[in-house]
């Protein structure tokens, strides 16, 4: 079984976000970026399924321009066997980035699309979903846990009510939740072994994957900041200040 | 214009997240509709029905709809959406998991989180963990597919009087998904989604015997419970207690932050919190840049002297 992993360049979590003063966007210029967290954590998956003997190949996908090689050469130094990047300076669209996975899914004949649930940069949530849909297979979203059993997995997920699990057969589509696991750190060794592994370019009309007209993004705004209020020295003075504002 | 609204509900009981996105709905305008799928679902539509601005409850009742899977919720979700032009659901793990799947369907994107509305193609929505607010347009010639962000929603009233009509369901069951079960973590606390004040603990507690402490805080007070990550990933309390970018967004009137740092991707999940109590041993703590009150100490000696003053 081959697993297809989703590793999208986005801003490190670490950093203290600023919105462009003219408003065009997120200051992004000398700006640390890293692989999205929930895309680490699906590859570390896939990689641990691999070292279980239940795949045989982890391939890190990444849609953007040549900076996002260095995600996928991290990928690689973690241990994917190799790389492909869909090439192209346009602004993505969720579905546009899932018409891809769909379509490289077919094309590698996957048997499963490993995915974060969501990008910490734009947080939309929908690609696992929209590619699950686009490619007629079962989705299993916000995984907690996964077994694969032969021709099918076993998901806990993390829902609001609790944990919930789910049968899916594969192929599918997976997207992890920060719990599923602790990602590997890499050493130094891998990550000269990751400069000689195979990172292919493909350009994204060889797949297909413009979803055309999509949601456009205008004015970005910070948000409203709540400011520093004042301090208490005490339980007892807490309780007072509570009930002096209605509180209890 | 007309709304379809996905209705989120256990089986037995209406979840609140549906009279949230009701509100978002009546902000866009226009006549509003909710689907409701599940097996034997009377109830929920009677509620769903009930809710001030429902024009019609569109209830879909079969023994595969009865397990929230996506897939087929998804089918029939994006099969009933002819003729509106918009398609809503609340912005929970529920409607996550199933909106984006009917909006590829329907070869359309979703507008994620919506805060506000602009227009009825035009809407607010936070990006990078809320650190920016972007304005997002959804092209004329397409359905508006979205998620409300439940905390920026007031839940619509009861009181209304919509019609129940039942449809039947329009595809199969998919075979390649099945549901195994749900494990709940809740007990019988107040709802932390809805409730007016919630009392949350961090890493601090150091264990889940002392998480009790904010247990009985949080009793006293008649409060929902909460956690900061670090807690959760700890074992300290189960998952669905998270508070923060990933877990629950909420806007209680009162939140107590009890040993939690104020990690940026918590603040996320409390910026709508009416008032925000802090108490916390380090005096450098982030949470106090935004608690409105704050209390440097140690919550092992802070929190029971809370609960004794508050008998
Ligand atoms: C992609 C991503 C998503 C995330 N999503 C979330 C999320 O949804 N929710 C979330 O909460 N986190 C989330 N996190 C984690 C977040 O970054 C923090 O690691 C986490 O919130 C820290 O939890 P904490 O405040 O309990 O622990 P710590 O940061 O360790 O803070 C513990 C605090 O307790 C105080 N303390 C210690 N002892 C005492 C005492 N006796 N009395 C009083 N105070 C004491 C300390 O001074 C300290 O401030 C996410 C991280 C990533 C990377
Ligand atoms: N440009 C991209 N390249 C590779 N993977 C992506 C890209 N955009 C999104 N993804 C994948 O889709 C997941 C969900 O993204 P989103 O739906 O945008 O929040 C991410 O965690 C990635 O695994």
């Amino acid at each position: 079984m081959k697993i297809l992993v989703g590793i999208k360049r986005a801003v490190d979590y670490n950093v203290r976000i600023r919105v462009r003063s003219d408003g065009s966007g997120v200051e992004t210029d000398g700006v640390k970026m890293s692989i999205n967290p929930f895309d680490e954590i699906a590859l570390e998956e896939a990689l641990r399924i691999k070292e279980a003997g239940k795949a045989e190949e982890v391939i890190v996908v990444s849609i953007g321009g040549d900076e996002v090689q260095q995600q996928l050469r991290t990928g690689l130094a973690m241990g994917a066997d190799r790389a492909i990047q869909v090439n192209t300076d346009e602004a993505l669209q969720p579905l546009t980035v899932a018409r891809i996975f769909a379509a490289l899914a077919e094309q590698e004949h996957a048997g499963i699309v490993f995915l974060g649930k969501q990008a910490i940069d734009d947080d939309s949530n929908q690609v696992g979903q929209m590619t699950a849909a686009v490619w007629g297979r079962p989705q299993a979203t916000f995984a907690s846990k996964v077994d694969i059993d032969g021709a099918s997995a076993r998901v806990t997920r993390e829902v609001d009510a609790g944990l919930e699990t789910i049968e899916i057969d594969l192929p599918a589509v997976i997207t992890s939740d920060l719990r599923l696991n602790e990602p590997r750190f890499v050493k130094l060794p891998d990550i000269m072994k990751a400069k000689r592994k195979p990172l292919d370019v493909v350009t994204i009309d060889a797949l297909g994957g413009h979803a055309g007209n999509g949601i456009s993004a205008g004015h970005h705004a910070a948000p409203d900041a709540r400011s520093r209020g004042i301090m208490v020295e005490d339980a007892a003075a807490l309780v007072g200040e509570l009930k002096n504002r209605g509180l209890l | 214009m007309s709304i379809l609204i996905l209705a989120e509900h256990d089986g037995s009981q209406l979840n609140p997240a549906t009279a949230k996105t009701i509100s978002c709905a009546a902000a866009i305008g226009g006549a509003i509709d909710v689907l409701v799928l599940g097996d034997a679902i009377d109830s929920v539509a009677a509620q769903a029905a009930s809710l001030q601005g429902v024009n019609r409850v569109l209830a879909t009742s079969a023994p595969h709809l009865a397990a929230p899977l996506a897939v087929n919720h998804a089918a029939e979700l994006a099969a009933a959406a002819d003729g509106y032009s918009h398609l809503l659901g609340p912005s929970s793990t529920y409607g996550k998991d199933v909106i984006p799947h009917a909006a590829a369907l329907l070869g359309v994107n979703q507008v994620s989180d919506i805060m506000a509305v602009d227009g009825p193609r035009a809407f607010k929505r936070p990006i990078y963990a809320g650190n920016a607010i972007v304005d997002v347009n959804v092209p004329d010639d397409q359905i508006v597919v979205g998620t409300a962000r439940t905390a920026s929603w007031k839940a619509a009233s009861d009181g209304g009087s919509g019609s129940v009509e039942a449809r039947p369901a329009a595809a199969e069951a998919a075979a390649h998904t099945r549901f195994v079960g749900l494990e709940s973590g809740g007990g019988d606390r107040p709802d932390l989604q809805t409730a007016d004040v919630v009392v949350s603990g961090g890493r601090a507690l150091g264990s889940s015997e002392n998480f009790e402490l904010i247990y009985r805080l949080a009793d006293k007070l008649g409060a929902g419970v909460g956690a900061s990550r670090a807690a959760v990933d700890a074992g300290y309390v189960p998952n669905d207690m998270q508070v923060g970018q990933t877990g629950k967004i909420i806007a209680p009137d009162l939140y107590l932050a009890v040993g939690i740092s104020g990690a940026i991707q918590h603040l996320t999940g409390i910026k709508d919190a009416g008032t925000i109590v802090a108490v916390n041993k380090d005096a450098d703590a982030p949470i106090f840049e935004i608690a409105d009150i704050g209390l440097v100490g140690d919550l092992f000696s802070v929190v029971p002297e809370l609960e004794q003053l508050l008998d």
